[in-house]
Parts: structure tokens; C-alpha cells; sequence
């Protein structure tokens, strides 16, 4: 039985060690800097590795001889000793210097991982439960960026795409060589803004503002992922900043500033129930789906389900409300600060006439907006 | 009475009877390893699911909501119903003979610190069972996440009060036991070093988990009183929380490593046949472990965006803590060295400690340094780290000790082979399991995701192998111990040669009641 067990392990091992071959990534190190901390930080890595090594092969080269020539198997006699103080005394005081030697270079980078003074653009990053808000606040625009894997892909219904997990709707978008100050903050629970290639890491503490700067040297797309704990989706609140030369970047500036007037040009428009119903399913499969789920029927009893409930065939006050402001001590979170009069009423009206829900009401804009007064 | 004990009589009822109303040490030490092994294998099936689920990319066996359910009871569970128990049964069993005391200081007390746990358990068990299923906010526990839970938060709230409420009795009794109940002779520097451990580390808990027992308070007015500790809506932090968690949560991780280290301090010597190397400067060492314990908790949270006066403070305090842990393993090591070793089952797991441990201190290091933590904080990295000092440093050292004393404890010898079986393939599959998440951690794979990007899947997998190897391999100890308690070669009063405790001058297996007449010292 015990051989049997061996040679599956073992049959397992060779499976794995050839899909290690066949991948051919099996990436062991930090990925490539792309700021000049992230360059630092890795070369501080490797100085303390190399340290390391070296203490290393001193403590078990001691080990191992002593294993090998110090057994009573080769008739070695134990000798009487028990203690040193010279000894004793060398190996507390070596360590010790080993230490300052690495605290020194560390103690530079933590310095100028802080200094965020003198910075060209600031962009206030937010996170919610699960997806991430940059607010350009010095433009005037802002946006969610949430992942763009298809469910499929997750279920593996579909086979996985290049950057399965790492991709979004929206990216966040910053020029290169120019000193970028994040202010990072978060809506519900504590989440953390992580690029590896930036080596930038920050907690997002709902309630408070903390502040951290990169600067890019290459046009590219970085990737990295929420890194704190923050509920069910913690794996899928992914974050890319693609980075851009600045002449393509004050395009972008540009078309986001159209997009975001004609969006308010469109916010007193009256629309039909269908248009509306269309339009609030996507705010929906965007923003409800993933707790409430795709039909409504919810997650029993964390996520309630809305296909049938209560609150959304009742009157649509006690909708407006829990939708707009959350639900203290659950993960419903306060959509009137994330979203747009508009998608507030189009989602409410889809939820309202969906599935078994036909109350036909339709809910305008102007409902939301004055609420917000 | 006294008459009656001296003649060894045992007196105590009979049956499930014994076991419920028992005031003896070593009984309650059999209770707490039993109990701690049942938890080891609960949580260690948590951890099978884990590894199962992570097995391969995409979402297989657990939704996510489920998945983040296992990792927080894999690690409370571990914590506080796995190790420290275990820690606590050794103990009991062993203070009371290795200091030649009858007893400990405080049977009565003794027997309710250990009953209570039963309750927590099934309160943390249970919890996967109600609506909403069980904690999942982390082991951590941090706000506003497991503000957000169902009624599995407050059980788990109550789960830690009951552990807490128990290990601060079973200190207050290691303590009084260690101050009072010395044989004549037994100076405090004569005292075995598990003993001296132990007793720095009932301090530890005393000091420490009283703060536990504030947070976990306050999360639990937060949660149904609107206290707004943790809620900066209300004027609260939710980074307090954090620094009264780590201010407990930093001793902790010393509360199961220094009576590791004491086991592993008693069986090296015993098969090296040499006496310890550096005795006095072992429990210097250890005492100064435990005060530098108590001042780098804030290394846990390096990303919460402290300023930089703080992180540096707590970069070289913790990178301080390597120097006396430096001592130790090098006092090992000259243990070792000139001895006349012999490689018998628990030799084997304290070398294994001593080599694995030392590599978890050395990613320690890394660690300490704030710019590197800042990337490998709350990334798999992390992870390996603290299962190479957990699993290889405090669980090595629990098996090491309970195959040194299983003779002692049952009168029979544990079967050799099968011993070195587990042993060898623990250490094979524990390294197959955590070596590469080394690997997973710098290049960028956060921790309690239940799904990875693709270029995470290699490592991934060869993980899962190891972990399912590791996990199958755990079975064998199981077997050994029932086979060793149900029979087997005799055991002399004293089967390691190199040993010279004084539990080794009793009989094996060790009498109901032992040093009713205190032992001489020399």
C-alpha cells in the first residue's frame, strides 16, 4: 500500500515536472523593475540573498560535517565540552554587524519610498468591494475598473485567456518619466493597491488617505492585484496602469474629458422603460451580479436574493435607500457614491421588472438626483 | 492519604469518568495531546481543501466565499487547537516529572483549562454548520471584513475568549508550579531548559493574551453595539486593530517556537551524548527572544502606510530579534559537534527543526527589511515563511518530543522504522509543498486567493503534490502512536542513552503518582 502510494506521488511529480518543461515559466525572482524603487528594492533582495547563502553554506557545512564524522556509527567518542565565551561571544557580535550592513542601504530606500513631495500628477485611488475607482480629481473625470474575465473562463468553461485575472474594463493610465502621487483610500473594507513592477504596495483604509508616488521609465501595462483580504472576490479586483508616452497620454486626458461631459449632458434625460431595462442590466451583471448573482435569486442567507424580494417589489423608497447609502454591517455597499444618477435609476428599474419581479415602474434620474440634496 | 500515595496506588474512578474529573498531570497532559492531535488532523483536512482547490487554475471544488472559510479555520484552528494544546500536554506531562515535583501547582484549575477547550472547538467546529457559514475573514480577524460575517463571527469570538480564558489559567499554573514545586536542589539554572522555556513562555501568554481577549471584545461591540472601534465612520481606526492584534499576535508566534526550542535543547544533547552547549546563554537568549517579541509587532504591517520613523524602528528591532536566534542555532550546532550522535526518530525531526527553522529565519530577514517586505507582504512568500518556522520549526519539535517521551508515557518503545518513514517523507513533502511558494510569492502571487493568473500554475501544482503528500504522510504518526500504546518492545526506565532528565530515574510507563518523595539533586 505504502509503495503504491509512493509510485502515485511519484507519477504525480514526473506529471508535474513535465508541465514545468512544457510551460517553460517558472519565473523564481521578482519581475523586472520598472521604476527606479522597484530596481532598489530588488537589488536589496539580492544583496540579502547572496548574505544569506553565504551564512548558509557556513551553518550547514558545519551541520552536515558534523552528521557525517561526529557519529557513533563511525565510533566517534563524544567529547565534554559545554560552553565558550570567546565563542559565544564572535557569534553574537558577527550577526549583529552582518545586520547594520543590511539596514543601511534598506533604511535609504524606505526614505525615498516616502517622499512624495514634488509630484506632476496625483490620481486618488479608491477601493470597493471588488473592483478599484481612479479619480482623476486635477481633470475632472473618474471611472471603475473591474475585471474583464469572462465567468466561463473562471468556471473553465471556456479555455483561459493570456492574462486571465490580470486584465480589466478600464485601466488606470499614466504617462512615463513623470512622478505620479497616489492617494489611496478605500469604500468598505481594507483592501491594497499592489503593482510588483511598480514595488509599490499600499493598504486602502476605508475612512483614511495615505499617500505613495512611482515613476515609470518604459511605456508598457503593469499588472497586480488587490493583495489584502477584502471578502469573497479578494482574488478578482485586479489593477493594470498602462503607462504611456505623454503625448498619447494627454489624448486620453482628452477623450476622457468628452466622455465624462456627454455623459453629464445626458443626465436629465427621460428614457423608456426598455432603454432603461437594457441599460440597468449591465450596471447590474457590472456591480450586483457578482453577490446577488446573475438571476437574482442571491446567496442564501449572506447575499439576499432580489428576484422576489420584498424591498424591490414594495415601494421604491426603501429601495432608493438601502441602494444608495448600503447596509451597515454587510457587504452591500453605498452605489450612491460610486455610480451615476442614471445607472442608479436604470439598475433600479431592471431589478424592478426582472425575472419574477413586474411591478413596471419606471424610475427617471431626476428621482435619484433629488435624493442626493 | 499521603500514606496511600507513597505506596503508588492509583485512585481514580474508572472509564469516561476518569477522564472528565481527573486531577492528574499526567492525565491532562494525555487529554491535551489527544485533543491537540484531533484539531491537527481537523485542520490539516482544511488545508487538504486548500491545496485541492488550488491545485489547478480556475475554480474546481469551492466557491470563493467557501474558500476563504478554509483558510481562516486552517489557521485559527492550527493556532490555538493544534500547537499551543499540543505545547500545553507536554507540560503537563513533563514539568511535574523533569522538575521532581508530585504534581502541578494547581490540579483543579488545571482540569477546567483543559475542558474548556473541548467547547471551543465545537463552537469553531459548529460554525461551518450555521447560516452564512464560518468565519471567513482571515485568521487575522482584521475590520471592517469580519464586521461583515454572520453569527460564525461571534462564535469564533467566544472560541478565542474560552482558548484565552484557558491558556492564561494553564500559565498561571505552569508558573506556580515552576516557583513553588522544585525539588530541593533544583536551582532555577539547574532546571531542564524545556522547563525554562516553558516558564519564559507562560509569561509571554499571561502578558499577551489579555490584549487578545480586548480585541476580540471590541470587534464584537462593533459588530452589535455600534462601539465604532474599528469604524472610522464613528471616529474609530481599523489600523488599531491591527496593532492590538499583532501586539498579541507577535509574542504569539514566540508562544509556539520557544517551547520548541526547549524540546529540541533536551533531545539533542540526549543523542549527541554531550551536554548542551551554552546552557546559560540558552535561557538568556530565550528571555531576550521573548522581550524583543513584544516590540516588533508592527513588522506585520508594513503596508498600512506607517511613517517612516515607525517602519525603521520596527525594521532593526526585528532584525534584532536574528542575533539571540542566531545564538541558538549555533549553540545547537556546537551541541552537535565532537558528539557521538545516534539517529533514532526524534534526533531526526530536531536536526530536521534545527535545518528548516533556520531557513524560516533566514526568509525572516528578508522580511525585516521594510522595501522588500513591502512586496512580499500578504504574498505567498509570507506563507512559506511562516510554515517553514510553524510546521518544520513548532510541529518538527512537537513530533520530536512526543516520540522522545512515548516510551516514557506508555512503557513501550514506538516502532523505529515506521518512525523514520514519517519522518522522511514529512520533511520530502513539506518542502515540496512550501519551497516553491517561495518562488510564487516574488513573483507576485498575493495569498488567500482561490484562483491565479496562469503563470502560477506550475509551482501551484507541484505545491498541491507535496501538500497531499505531506497531509497522507501525517496518518503514519497516528498509526505509530496507537500501535506504540497498544503494545510493543519494553522500555527500560531509560532507553536513550545520552538522556539525563529526571524523569528518565522513574519507571516507563511513568506511575499514576510519581515524586511523592522529592528526588535529591545534586
Amino acid at each position: 500500500m505504502m509503495s503504491n502510494l509512493i509510485k502515485k506521488i511519484g507519477g504525480g511529480l514526473a506529471l508535474a515536472m513535465f508541465s514545468m518543461l512544457a510551460h517553460a515559466e517558472y519565473a523564481i525572482n521578482f519581475p523586472t523593475p520598472a521604476t527606479e524603487i522597484a530596481r532598489q528594492i530588488y537589488s536589496l533582495h539580492t544583496i540579502t540573498m547572496w548574505i544569506i547563502v553565504g551564512i548558509a553554506l557556513v551553518v550547514y557545512g558545519a551541520m552536515f560535517y558534523s552528521i557525517l564524522k561526529h557519529r557513533k556509527s563511525v565510533g566517534h567518542k563524544a567529547a565534554n565540552f559545554h560552553h565558550n565565551t570567546m565563542v559565544e561571544v564572535i557569534w553574537t557580535t558577527i550577526p549583529f554587524l552582518i545586520l547594520i550592513g543590511m539596514a543601511y542601504p534598506a533604511t535609504k530606500t524606505v526614505i525615498a519610498m516616502k517622499d512624495t513631495s514634488a509630484s506632476d500628477i496625483t490620481v486618488k485611488v479608491t477601493g470597493y468591494q471588488w473592483k478599484w475607482e481612479y479619480d482623476y480629481q486635477q481633470d475632472g473625470f473618474k471611472f471603475m475598473s473591474s475585471l474583464s474575465t469572462p465567468r466561463d473562463q473562471l468556471d473553465s468553461k471556456a479555455p483561459k485567456g493570456e492574462h486571465y485575472l490580470l486584465e480589466v474594463d478600464n485601466p488606470m493610465v499614466v504617462p512615463v518619466g513623470k512622478k505620479i502621487r497616489v492617494l489611496i483610500t478605500a469604500n468598505d473594507v481594507i483592501h491594497a493597491w499592489w503593482v510588483p513592477e511598480l514595488g509599490l504596495k499600499q493598504d486602502a483604509i476605508p475612512g483614511f488617505i495615505r499617500d505613495d508616488w512611482f515613476k515609470i521609465d518604459k511605456p508598457g501595462t503593469y499588472r497586480g492585484q488587490c493583495a489584502e483580504l477584502c471578502g469573497k472576490d479578494h482574488g478578482y479586483m485586479p489593477i493594470v496602469v498602462e503607462a504611456m508616452e505623454q503625448a498619447d497620454y494627454d489624448k486620453w486626458v482628452a477623450e476622457q474629458k468628452a466622455k465624462a461631459a456627454s455623459s453629464s449632458q445626458d443626465a436629465g434625460k427621460v428614457y423608456e422603460l426598455a432603454e432603461l431595462k437594457s441599460m440597468g442590466e449591465k450596471v447590474y451583471v457590472a456591480n450586483c451580479a457578482g453577490c446577488h448573482q446573475a438571476k437574482g435569486e442571491g446567496m442564501a442567507p449572506v447575499f439576499p436574493a432580489l428576484d422576489g424580494s420584498k424591498i424591490v417589489n414594495g415601494p421604491k423608497q426603501a429601495q432608493f435607500a438601502i441602494v444608495m447609502d448600503g447596509k451597515e454591517g454587510t457587504a452591500m455597499p453605498a452605489f450612491g457614491k460610486q455610480l451615476s444618477d442614471t445607472d442608479i435609476a436604470a439598475v433600479i428599474t431592471f431589478t424592478r421588472n426582472a425575472w419574477g419581479n413586474k411591478t413596471g415602474e419606471v424610475i427617471q434620474s431626476s428621482e435619484i438626483k433629488a435624493l442626493r440634496k | 492519604m499521603e500514606a496511600v500515595h507513597e505506596h503508588g496506588h492509583d485512585h481514580h474512578p474508572s472509564g469516561i469518568m476518569r477522564w472528565i474529573t481527573t486531577t492528574n498531570h499526567k492525565d491532562i497532559g494525555t487529554l491535551y495531546l489527544w485533543f491537540s492531535l484531533i484539531m491537527f488532523f481537523f485542520a490539516g483536512s482544511l488545508a487538504m481543501g486548500i491545496r485541492a482547490e488550488l491545485f489547478q487554475p480556475g475554480l474546481q471544488f469551492f466557491q470563493p466565499a467557501f474558500f476563504n472559510q478554509l483558510t481562516t479555520m486552517h489557521g485559527l484552528i492550527m493556532v490555538f487547537g493544534a500547537i499551543m494544546p499540543a505545547f500545553v500536554g507536554f507540560a503537563n506531562w513533563q514539568i511535574p516529572l523533569m522538575i521532581g515535583a508530585p504534581d502541578m501547582a494547581l490540579p483543579r484549575m488545571n482540569n477546567w483549562s483543559f475542558w474548556l477547550l473541548p467547547v471551543a472547538a465545537i463552537l469553531l467546529v459548529v460554525s461551518f454548520f450555521v447560516p452564512g457559514g464560518a468565519a471567513a475573514g482571515g485568521w487575522t480577524m482584521y475590520p471592517p471584513l469580519f464586521i461583515q460575517g454572520g453569527i460564525s463571527g461571534d462564535m469564533t469570538i467566544l472560541a478565542v475568549h474560552i482558548l484565552g480564558i484557558s491558556s492564561i489559567m494553564g500559565s498561571i499554573n505552569i508558573i506556580t508550579t515552576v516557583m513553588n514545586m522544585r525539588a530541593p536542589g533544583m536551582t532555577m539554572m539547574k532546571m531542564p531548559l524545556f522547563v525554562w522555556t516553558w516558564f519564559i513562555t507562560a509569561y509571554l501568554l499571561i502578558a499577551v493574551m489579555p490584549v487578545l481577549a480586548g480585541a476580540v471584545t471590541m470587534l464584537l461591540t462593533d459588530r452589535h453595539f455600534d462601539t465604532h472601534f474599528f469604524n472610522a465612520a464613528g471616529g474609530g481606526d481599523p489600523v488599531m486593530f491591527q496593532h492590538i492584534f499583532w501586539f498579541f499576535g507577535h509574542p504569539e508566534v514566540y508562544i509556539m517556537i520557544l517551547p520548541a526550542f526547549g524540546i529540541v535543547s533536551t533531545v539533542i544533547p540526549a543523542f549527541a551524548r554531550k551536554p548542551l552547549f551554552g546552557y546559560a546563554s540558552m535561557v538568556y537568549a530565550t528571555a531576550s527572544i521573548a522581550i524583543l517579541s513584544m516590540i516588533v509587532w508592527a513588522h506585520h504591517m508594513f503596508s498600512v502606510g506607517m511613517p517612516a520613523a515607525a517602519q525603521l524602528f520596527f525594521m532593526y528591532a526585528t532584525m534584532l530579534i536574528a542575533v539571540p536566534t542566531g545564538v541558538k542555532v549555533f549553540n545547537w550546532l556546537a551541541t552537535m559537534w565532537q558528539g557521538s550522535m545516534t539517529f533514532e526518530t526524534p534526533m531526526l525531526f530536531s536536526i530536521g527543526f534545527v535545518a528548516l527553522f533556520t531557513l524560516g529565519g533566514f526568509t525572516g530577514v528578508v522580511l525585516a527589511m521594510v522595501p522588500v517586505d513591502i512586496q512580499l507582504q500578504d504574498t505567498y512568500y509570507v506563507v512559506a515563511h511562516f510554515h517553514y518556522v510553524l510546521v518544520s520549526g513548532s510541529l518538527f519539535a512537537i513530533f520530536a518530543g512526543a516520540y522522545y517521551w512515548l516510551p516514557k508515557w506508555t512503557g513501550h518503545m514506538y516502532n523505529e522504522t515506521l518512525g523514520k518513514w514519517h519522518f522522511w517523507l514529512s520533511v520530502i513533502g513539506f518542502n515540496i509543498t512550501f519551497f516553491p511558494q517561495h518562488f510564487l510569492g516574488l513573483a507576485g502571487m498575493p495569498r488567500r486567493i482561490p484562483d491565479y493568473a496562469l503563470q502560477f500554475a506550475d509551482f501551484n501544482m507541484i505545491s498541491s503534490i507535496g501538500g497531499f503528500m505531506f497531509g497522507a504522510t501525517q496518518l503514519i504518526f497516528l498509526f505509530v502512536v496507537i500501535k506504540c500504546i497498544r503494545g510493543g518492545a519494553k522500555a527500560g526506565n531509560k532507553p536513550w542513552e545520552g538522556a539525563d532528565t529526571l524523569e528518565w530515574t522513574l519507571p516507563s510507563p511513568a506511575p499514576y503518582h510519581t515524586f511523592a518523595t522529592p528526588p535529591v539533586i545534586k
